[in-house]
């Protein structure tokens, strides 16, 4: 087989006095230094989170401090990556949610096992499960980033209801409905 | 060409214009079930009265017209019977066939029937499905994604009524999911006969309750909560445990007597959660006996054998076999066998006593009191299966004063013991201390603490096998959840023992291949096997054994034989 042999190019002079790269390349650094920083001092500096970003599924509470999750099971249901698990439990007789009947003995994420598609978010029929603006996540051992009830209600903290459905519920049975 | 002309009795009727064969008076919600099509229906079922109050299930319904002076069929034009459909809609559950009837299940007439229906179930509805435990299951769902408007129009005040009340020990009832369709209190007039339940008030205030100073506590209670159409009636057992759709179902056969109640054992990632009973209309119909759904909790008992024992110390399941081996070579080895475990099973240690040439084979029977529904009076839920398979030739004796005296006339020193305890069975412990005692078995007792090696057996959950019931039904149960870690099936263990003692009996591990020298042995099994037996279950001949005194009454779907001579005598 033939081979043919190419001649690279012969540097021209300004080349091999190497000046015009080192000058092009100053310009490009002056240029940068007086344009407005786009990067963050990360962590110190934490990023704005746009609206709907799914971050770490939390639960939240409503803002009479009840706990809004009736543990469904629909979210563990949906979870593709099956990362959710509850152990339902059955609520006081007495107390404020006693109408409710039903709630979360044990809640349970497992963070490495999270793929943050929201559709708990989504399934939730109290609105309790919401994936938020906490993004980063860190530990030591596994253990650690499975997350549990008191955990994701500290992550959830308090979110706005609309509709208040149990509370207009006990109004109701309060009221009741005499014939 | 006319109904009578074809002779077999049966009658044609169109259900949407499609012609179909069936016998005169047949209900037209279990023919349309038949032939794959739907009538939604919440008060009608079939083994209860028919109600015909929720007005679910109404249909359109015509007949071919007949001219009222001659009484001469009406034809069309082209010779065709005219059909008069009735102006308005009727009852399909009320309503049982006759020669010529036409159904219309899709009609818009019918569509706007059953949206309006819906509308007012949903009016006082509380709409707490998150929170109900009949969620997957329930018809109201069901019914309002398929036929229901969905959407409500409703904007007043619902109807509160009482939440969170305990019906019974076992039942709890919410009123506000009630949708009035009146089946737990048909079941418990017409089939548990204990009419405590009724409603009270009219209209939209009507409430279903228990008769005053009474409660639910018949020991069929449960059913209610089955035949419920939707969350009013709920189990404290299974409440708020898990939700229906991750439940796994598998048939099983109910153990607690030998009525044989098929059921489904739900479970979930190896915990059992449920016990439902499964229709056969040979045995118990829809039901079963609340008693016989908590025998799942035996599986979770603190005295569940779960490790193999030699000479009272742990042992790995190898070495404990072995040790079960050298006790075979005893000349004077006698075995006792459960009627509680499979026939499977018992035709292994059948096997295993005749290869062993055992001096003696025992049974030992467990007499109740039946309730002359579901329980019979033999506890023993496989006693014809030990008969069957040649185990014992004559009816278990409820002691055994047979095997006490050879063990005191040292005729016996070895006894194979599965799944019994010698103490209940009348042999005392001096007895026992005299013997070498080889425990097969899923709990521990005294017989076991006895004994010099124990080998854990799995229960009726954590393995296949069949039963053969009262009527003579081979019945068959598969596994449900996996046995406790480490535990070799029964079957398993048997098969290593018998090659053991017969080197050229061949693997017998599974039920299958077990079932292959059954059906070759036993004549009752011929042409059977495991995997076609269906779920229904197989009736055998049990003439062989007609002549034996059984100690079961009458039960639902049981009549005993003809009475024994000793009591005509």
């Amino acid at each position: 087989m033939a081979i043919k042999e190419l001649k690279r190019k012969p540097l021209t002079f300004a080349e091999k006095t190497y000046l015009p790269q080192i000058a092009s390349g100053l310009i490009i650094t002056l240029k940068n230094i007086f344009r407005p920083t786009i990067t963050l001092q990360y962590p110190e500096e934490r990023p704005e989170i746009p609206e709907g970003y799914r971050g770490v599924p939390t639960l939240v509470k409503d803002p009479n401090g009840r706990e809004k999750c009736v543990s469904c099971q629909l979210c563990e249901f949906v979870c593709p990556p099956k990362a959710i698990r509850i152990i339902p439990g059955e609520l006081d007789e007495e107390g404020d949610s006693a109408h409710v009947e039903k709630g979360p003995k044990e809640f349970e994420i497992d963070m490495l096992r999270c793929i943050y598609c929201g559709y708990c978010q989504e399934v939730c029929p109290e609105e309790a499960i919401w994936l938020q603006d906490e993004f980063s996540l860190s530990g030591y051992t596994r253990e650690e980033l499975i997350y549990q009830k008191d955990k994701l209600y500290e992550l959830g903290g308090t979110l706005p209801d609309n509709h208040f459905k149990w509370d207009k519920k006990k109004s109701a049975e309060e009221a009741g409905n005499p014939h | 060409m006319s109904d009578e002309q074809k002779g077999d009795g049966l009658i044609s009727v169109f259900i949407d214009g499609n012609e179909v064969r069936c016998k005169p008076g047949t209900n037209l919600v279990d023919l349309v079930d038949s032939v794959g099509k739907e009538i939604p229906h919440y008060c009608y079922h079939p083994k209860l009265s028919v109600s015909g109050n929720c007005r679910m299930c109404l249909v359109e319904l015509g007949m071919p017209g007949k001219d009222r002076a001659t009484g001469k069929p009406m034809l069309n034009n082209d010779g065709t019977p005219k059909v008069m459909f009735f102006p308005n809609p009727a009852i399909a559950c009320g309503t049982r066939t006759s020669p010529g009837m036409r159904i219309r299940t899709q009609s818009e007439m019918v569509k706007k029937c059953r949206e309006g229906v819906m509308e007012f179930l949903l009016i006082n509805h509380p709409l707490d499905c998150p929170i109900c435990d009949q969620a997957g299951e329930c018809r109201l769902q069901e019914f309002s994604t398929e036929y229901g408007k969905g959407y409500s129009r409703f904007i007043e005040q619902k109807v509160v009524k009482p939440k969170r009340t305990v019906l019974g020990p076992r039942v709890m009832l919410d009123d506000e999911r009630c949708v009035l369709c009146s089946r737990c209190i048909r079941f418990c007039k017409e089939v548990a006969d204990d009419d405590v339940l009724g409603f009270v008030d009219r209209g939209s205030y009507s409430t279903l309750t228990c008769y005053p100073g009474k409660q639910l506590e018949n020991n069929y209670s449960l059913n209610t909560v089955d035949i419920c159409p939707v969350g009013a009636l709920t189990s404290l057992d299974f409440r708020f445990k898990m939700r229906v759709w991750f439940l796994k179902e598998t048939p099983s056969i109910c153990t607690e007597s030998s009525v044989g109640v098929n059921t489904m054992v739900a479970s979930r990632e190896g915990k059992i959660y449920r016990i439902t009973p499964r229709r056969n209309d040979e045995v118990n119909d829809t039901w079963m006996s609340d008693s016989g759904r908590i025998l799942y909790k035996e599986i979770e008992d603190e005295n569940r054998l779960t490790g193999y024992a030699s000479q009272g110390a742990f042992s790995p399941p190898d070495a404990a076999i072995l040790q079960v081996q050298k006790y075979f070579e005893s000349e004077k080895i006698a075995f006792v066998g459960s009627g509680g475990n499979s026939v499977e099973e018992l035709y292994l240690f059948n096997r295993l006593s005749r290869a062993a040439k055992s001096v003696g084979n025992y049974l030992v029977s467990h007499i109740q009191e039946g309730d002359e529904l579901l329980i019979s009076n033999d506890a023993n839920p496989n006693t014809r299966g030990a008969l069957s398979v040649g185990f014992i030739e004559s009816l278990p004796e409820t002691e055994l004063p047979d095997l006490a005296s050879r063990i005191d006339s040292g005729d016996v020193d070895t006894v194979i013991v599965y799944n019994e305890d010698l103490i209940v069975a009348g042999i005392s412990s001096e007895q026992l201390a005299k013997v070498d005692i080889v425990y097969f078995g899923t709990h521990s007792n005294a017989t076991s603490e006895a004994a010099s090696v124990v080998v854990p057996t799995l229960s009726v959950f954590e393995k296949a096998g069949t039963f053969i019931n009262q009527q003579f039904r081979l019945q068959k149960f598969l596994q449900a959840v996996p046995g406790p870690d480490g535990l070799i099936d029964d079957l398993v263990s048997f098969s290593q023992l018998l090659n053991h003692v017969e080197p050229d009996s061949g693997p017998l591990e599974t039920v299958e291949p077990i079932w292959a020298e059954l059906s070759k042995e036993v004549s009752q099994f011929n042409d059977l096997s495991f995997n076609t037996l269906s779920p229904e279950g197989a009736q055998l001949d049990g003439a062989a054994f007609q002549h034996l005194p059984f100690c079961e009454g009458k039960t639902l779907h049981y009549e005993p034989a003809a009475e024994t001579v000793e009591a005509g005598t």
